[in-house]
C-alpha cells in the first residue's frame, strides 16, 4: 500500500535549502524507516529531515507552522512511550547529525553537548575526565541527550542520584515560531524567573525543540561494589527492597528481577544466573572506599535477614559490568518470550512496592496474559512487560484490558502512570485518571503558550488528542463493587 | 502461526552503536535496525523489494554479525540479510537487472571458487604475472586502474603467491590419513577444512594447522573432495550456489568419520556452522548438515580444549589480535586465540581499541564496495599499536586486507593466522 501522502512541493523546496537536499528525504523507503520508535505502533511521517544546526531548526519551524504541517523531533528512537511516532504525519525531525559534546569543565562541573550525542558517549567522555554524570536509562548505548531530557529519562542510579531533570542546568530550545529560548544557565542556583528549563524537560517535544543542554556533572565515587542476590519467595525480594529503604540505607542502585527476566537475560548472556530462583536484587554501592565495604556488608546483613540466598559481590569490573549488562537488556530481551511487547513503567511510592509486586502478578493471572516484571524497584519504578503476539486479536485485547487495570492499580496506591518512560501516545488516554481538569487545562494553557498552532508532536500527551485506546475504557477511580 | 523473523525486532536500537556503517554513516538505512525494519516494511507491502534502498540497505551490509551479538532480542539479522540478498538477486536475475559487477561476481563464485583445480590453475597465473613483473607493470602504465575502485589495491596487497597450495601438500590420495607424524597419545581425527583462497594464497596456514593438530596427538586426515565453504555464494545472495557446496563437503567429510572438523578461517567456520539454516529445507540433507555443524570447531578453540603443549622455544615479539568478525560473532571464539598466542614465551599480545570491530574485508566486501571499505580499513589501521611486529588474525579475508591496510596506512608490520605463529615456536623448539 504505498502511501500517497504528499508535502507541497514548495515546503519541500524550502527545507531543502535550510539543510540541504541531502538531509531532506521523501521516498517512502526512508519514511518507513522514521515511522516507529520501540512501541508497536508505526505512523509514516511525510518526509524526514536531519538539520545540523540550531539555526537550521529556527529557520524551518515557522515554514512548517505556516502550512500547518506536524514536527516531530526525534533522537535515537528508542523510546518506549512512542514520543518519537509521527502519529499525524508530518516532519520527522531527526536530531542526531547534532552530536557535537562541545564543552566538558571540571572546573564548573557540567558539560555542554547538542541534543544528538549519544548518551553512553557522554558518559563516557565524562568518566574519562574523572566525573559522573549518574542518569543511566538502559537505553544510554543508543538513546540521546535530546531525546533522554525530553522524556525527563532516568535509569538505576536514579535512586540514590535523580533523574534527567536534576542534572540539566540550562538548555538551547527552538519554540514553534522559529525563537530560539536559553534557558537557565551554568550555575546549580538560578531563581531567575520561571523555571523554564523544568518546563521543557519531560516535555515530549510538545513544546520546542531541544537542541543544547548544559548538563551538571558530579566528582566521580572513589569506590563502588555490585551485589547480586536471589530470593526463592518474590515477596521476600519487594521485602528486602523496604527494609533497605526503611532503615535508611541509600545504595546507589536497587534493582529487581522476577524470575521470568531473569531466565530470558540468561539466555542471551549465559551468565550462569540462579535461574531456579523466583527473583533477583542486583544492588551497587559508592561512595569512599571505606564507607562503600560497611555499606556492603550492612547490605549483605540485611537481605540475608529476608532469606535472600547467598549474597554474590563482584570480584572485578568486568564482572560488575557484566551484571548490568544483563540488567540493561532485559527490556530488549524479553522479546525471546513473544515477539510483541508493552513495556509499562507504572511507579508507586518505595513502602507500597510489595503490594505493587503482588498485584502485578494477580492481573497477569487474571488476563491470562505473560507479564514480566522487572525494574527500578528502590524508587518503586517497576517495569511491568506483557509479551504478547500484536497478531492475535482474542490476546491484545487482554493485553489492553490489562494494562488499563495496571494504571488503575498504580493509581490506587498513590502512583504514577510513569516514572521515566512519559506519556507519549500510549499513555495519553489514562491522563484524566491521574489529572485533574484544572491540572490538565493547565498543561493546555502551557501547550497554548509556546505551539498555538499545535504544530509540535501532536497526538501525545493530551488525551483528547491520540488515537482511541483499542478496548472499553473502564472508568476511575473505580466504583466499589456492589455488595 | 509462525512469527516472521523480523517481528521480535523491538526497535530497541541497541544494535546501532556496534553497527560499523551505521558508526561512518550515521544513517538509519545503514543500520542493523534500518535493515531488519526495511525487510519488514517489504514484507507488510508498504516498501516494494525493487526499490533502490532495499538494495542497498541489503548489500552495504557488512554481514560481520556484530549486531547479532548486540541484540538481547535474539533477532537472527544475518540470516534476514542473507535470504533478503538471495530474494533481491533472484527477482533482479528474473528481470535482467543484474549489474554488471554483481554477473562478474556471480560468475566467479559459480565457475571458479568451487572447482579446487581452476583455483590453482589461477594462482599459477597470478603468481608468473607476479613474478614476471606483470602486476607492477600494468599498475604503472595504468592498467589496473581499468578495473573498478578497490580491486587495484587489492592486486597491490596480495603477497606472492606460493607455488603449492596446501592441497596439493596435505591430500594423499587415498583420502585416508596424512603421512603426518603424531605423538603415541592419540586425541582423536580431525579433518581440515582448507577453504578456497585461503588455501592458494596463504597455504602456510593450512600447513601450520595440520602440523599443529599432528603435534597435539591428533590424526589429520584431509578429504580430497571438499570444496569452498559457499559463505561467499551466501554473501553475494547466491543461496543455490552455496547449498550445492554444502552437500558436496557435507558428504566429503561425514565419509571421512572424523569426529571434529577443523576450520582455521572464522568466515568459513560461521558459513559451516550455519548449513543447518542453509540446507533446513532440504529433506535429504537437513539432518546430515545438523551433524555435520556439531563437529565443526575453530583450530584455536579445538586445542584449548583438548589441551595443547606450550611451546617450549620463546618467540620474542609483540603482536596485535584483530578478531574475524565471523570468528567473534558467529563462532563466539574469543579467548582461545590469545590463550595460544600467550602460551607462547617472550611474545606479548598488546590488546587494539575495540579489536572486534570489522576491517572492512567482509568476504569480497573490499572489492564490491570499497567507499565504505576504505574508511573502516583506515579507522583499523589507526587502532594497531604502532609498535607491534605483527597483526594476528584468524581468516584469509581479514588478512588480505590488514596487508593492504599496512601498505597504505601502515604501521609497518607482518600480518600473519594464530596458528602460524604457534607452528613457529614448535619449529623454533625441534631447531633448537
Amino acid at each position: 500500500m504505498p502511501d500517497e501522502r504528499r508535502l507541497p512541493a514548495d515546503l519541500i523546496h524550502a527545507l531543502e535549502e535550510i539543510v540541504g537536499a541531502r538531509f531532506v528525504r521523501t521516498t517512502i523507503e526512508e519514511r518507513a524507516l522514521y515511522a516507529y520508535d520501540a512501541t508497536i505502533r508505526r505512523s509514516l511521517p511525510d518526509a524526514v529531515v536531519r538539520p545540523k544546526t540550531t539555526q537550521e531548526i529556527a529557520a524551518l519551524l515557522p515554514i512548517c507552522g505556516a502550512h500547518h504541517i506536524p514536527v516531530v523531533p526525534r533522537g535515537a528512537a528508542s523510546g518506549l512511550s512512542g514520543g518519537s511516532v509521527p502519529l499525524r504525519g508530518g516532519i520527522a525531525l531527526d536530531l542526531t547529525r547534532m552530536d557535537a559534546i562541545l564543552e566538558i569543565s571540571p572546573q564548573d562541573l557540567l558539560a555542554v553537548a547538542q541534543a544528538g550525542v549519544n548518551t553512553q558517549r557522554f558518559a563516557d567522555a565524562v568518566a574519562a575526565q574523572g566525573l559522573f554524570f549518574p542518569p543511566d536509562p538502559s537505553s544510554a548505548l543508543a538513546s540521546t541527550l535530546g531525546g533522554n531530557a525530553a522524556e525527563n529519562a532516568g535509569g538505576p542510579h536514579a535512586f540514590k542520584y535523580g533523574v534527567f531533570r536534576d542534572y540539566v542546568l540550562g538548555l538551547t530550545v527552538v519554540t514553534a515560531d522559529g525563537r530560539i529560548l536559553h534557558t537557565g544557565g551554568r550555575t546549580v542556583k538560578n531563581v531567575s524567573g520561571y523555571d523554564l528549563t523544568r518546563l521543557f524537560v519531560g516535555s515530549e517535544g510538545t513544546l520546542g525543540v531541544i537542541t543544547e543542554l548544559t548538563l551538571k556533572l558530579i566528582p566521580k565515587p572513589q569506590a563502588k561494589r555490585t551485589l547480586l542476590t536471589a530470593y526463592d519467595r518474590i515477596e521476600d525480594a519487594a521485602e528486602t527492597v523496604s527494609a533497605i529503604i526503611a532503615a535508611g540505607m541509600q545504595p546507589a542502585a536497587l534493582e529487581f528481577l522476577d524470575d521470568a527476566s531473569m531466565r530470558v537475560v540468561e539466555s542471551y548472556l549465559h551468565l550462569g544466573l540462579p535461574v531456579d530462583a523466583q527473583a533477583l536484587l542486583l544492588l551497587e554501592v559508592d561512595g569512599p572506599a571505606v564507607a562503600v565495604t560497611e555499606q556492603a556488608e550492612a547490605l549483605i546483613a540485611l537481605c540475608r535477614t529476608h532469606h535472600s540466598r547467598e549474597v554474590e559481590v563482584a570480584q572485578t569490573p568486568q564482572q560488575a559490568e557484566q551484571l548490568w549488562r544483563a540488567r540493561k537488556s532485559i527490556s530488549s530481551a524479553v522479546a525471546r518470550i513473544k515477539p510483541s511487547k508493552i513495556s509499562e513503567d507504572a511507579t508507586v511510592p518505595p513502602s507500597k512496592l510489595p503490594e505493587m509486586v503482588h498485584r502485578l502478578q494477580e492481573i497477569g493471572r487474571k488476563y491470562e496474559v505473560d507479564l514480566v516484571i522487572f525494574g527500578h524497584a528502590g524508587d518503586g519504578n517497576l517495569h511491568p512487560n506483557i509479551m504478547c503476539d500484536e497478531r492475535d486479536a482474542q490476546e491484545m485485547t487482554r493485553v489492553w484490558q490489562a494494562v488499563a487495570e495496571i494504571f488503575a492499580t498504580t493509581l490506587d496506591l498513590g502512583g504514577t502512570l510513569s516514572g521515566e518512560h512519559g506519556i507519549g501516545y500510549m499513555k495519553a488516554p489514562f491522563m484524566a485518571w491521574e489529572h485533574a481538569p484544572a491540572e490538565l487545562d493547565a498543561m493546555r494553557a502551557v501547550k497554548r503558550a509556546f505551539d498555538p498552532l499545535s504544530i509540535l508532536n501532536p497526538g501525545k500527551l493530551f488525551p483528547e488528542d491520540v488515537p482511541p485506546w483499542p478496548v472499553p475504557l473502564p472508568t476511575y477511580p473505580r466504583t466499589p463493587p456492589s455488595a | 502461526m509462525a512469527a516472521p523473523l523480523y517481528m521480535p525486532c523491538i526497535k530497541c536500537g541497541l544494535c546501532l552503536s556496534v553497527c560499523p556503517t551505521y558508526q561512518l554513516t550515521q544513517e538509519e538505512l545503514e543500520s542493523p535496525r534500518g535493515r531488519v525494519q526495511l525487510i519488514a516494511a517489504v514484507d507488510r507491502g508498504v516498501v516494494p523489494l525493487d526499490a533502490p534502498e532495499v538494495d542497498q540497505t541489503l548489500f552495504d551490509c557488512l554481514d560481520c554479525r556484530a549486531c547479532e551479538v548486540a541484540c538481547p532480542s535474539g533477532v537472527p539479522i544475518g540470516e534476514l540479510i542473507e535470504t533478503g540478498r538471495a530474494q533481491v538477486t533472484a527477482q533482479q536475475a528474473e528481470h535482467g537487472q543484474l549489474s554488471a559487477g554483481s554477473r562478474l561476481v556471480r560468475f566467479v563464485l559459480r565457475h571458479l571458487f568451487p572447482y579446487p583445480q581452476r583455483l590453482e590453475r589461477t594462482a599459477r597465473a597470478l603468481r608468473w604475472m607476479q613474478r614476471l613483473g606483470l602486476i607492477r607493470f600494468a599498475d604503472k602504465v595504468g592498467l589496473l586502474r581499468l578495473f573498478p575502485a578497490g580491486w587495484a589495491e587489492m592486486a597491490r596487497a596480495l603477497p606472492q603467491i606460493p607455488s603449492k597450495s596446501g592441497r596439493s601438500q596435505l591430500v594423499l590420495p587415498d583420502d585416508s590419513k596424512t603421512s603426518l607424524p603424531t605423538s603415541e597419545a592419540i586425541k582423536g581425527t580431525a579433518a581440515l577444512f582448507l577453504g578456497c583462497i585461503l588455501d592458494v594464497i596463504f597455504p602456510q596456514a593450512n600447513l601450520s594447522s595440520a602440523h599443529v593438530l599432528a603435534h597435539n596427538g591428533w590424526n589429520v586426515c584431509v578429504p580430497a573432495d571438499q570444496r569452498c565453504c559457499g559463505a561467499l555464494a551466501i554473501h553475494a545472495g547466491d543461496r543455490e550456489a552455496a547449498r550445492a557446496l554444502a552437500r558436496r563437503n557435507i558428504d566429503a567429510f561425514l565419509a571421512s568419520g572424523a569426529d571434529t572438523i577443523v576450520t582455521d578461517a572464522g568466515g568459513c567456520g560461521a558459513a559451516l556452522l550455519e548449513y543447518p539454516q542453509l540446507l533446513a529445507d532440504d529433506p535429504a540433507y537437513a539432518q546430515k548438515a545438523q551433524d555435520f555443524a556439531s563437529r565443526v570447531q575453530d583450530i584455536a578453540e579445538v586445542l584449548v580444549q583438548n589441551g595443547f603443549e606450550k611451546p617450549a622455544a620463546a618467540l620474542p615479539m609483540r603482536v596485535t589480535y584483530q578478531e574475524s568478525c565471523h570468528l567473534h560473532n558467529v563462532m563466539h571464539v574469543i579467548s582461545a586465540p590469545r590463550q595460544l598466542l600467550d602460551s607462547i614465551d617472550g611474545l606479548e599480545i598488546r590488546e587494539m581499541p575495540d579489536a572486534a570491530r570489522c576491517c572492512g574485508s567482509a568476504g569480497i566486501y573490499n572489492l564490491t564496495h570499497p567507499q565504505l571499505a576504505e574508511p573502516l580499513l583506515a579507522r583499523k589501521m589507526a587502532d594497531v599499536p604502532s609498535d607491534v611486529d605483527a597483526i594476528v588474525t584468524g581468516n584469509p579475508g581479514c588478512w588480505l586486507q590488514l596487508l593492504h591496510g599496512v601498505q597504505a596506512y601502515g604501521p609497518s608490520c607482518a600480518v600473519t593466522h594464530t596458528v602460524c605463529l604457534l607452528d613457529a615456536a614448535y619449529n623454533r623448539e625441534v631447531r633448537s
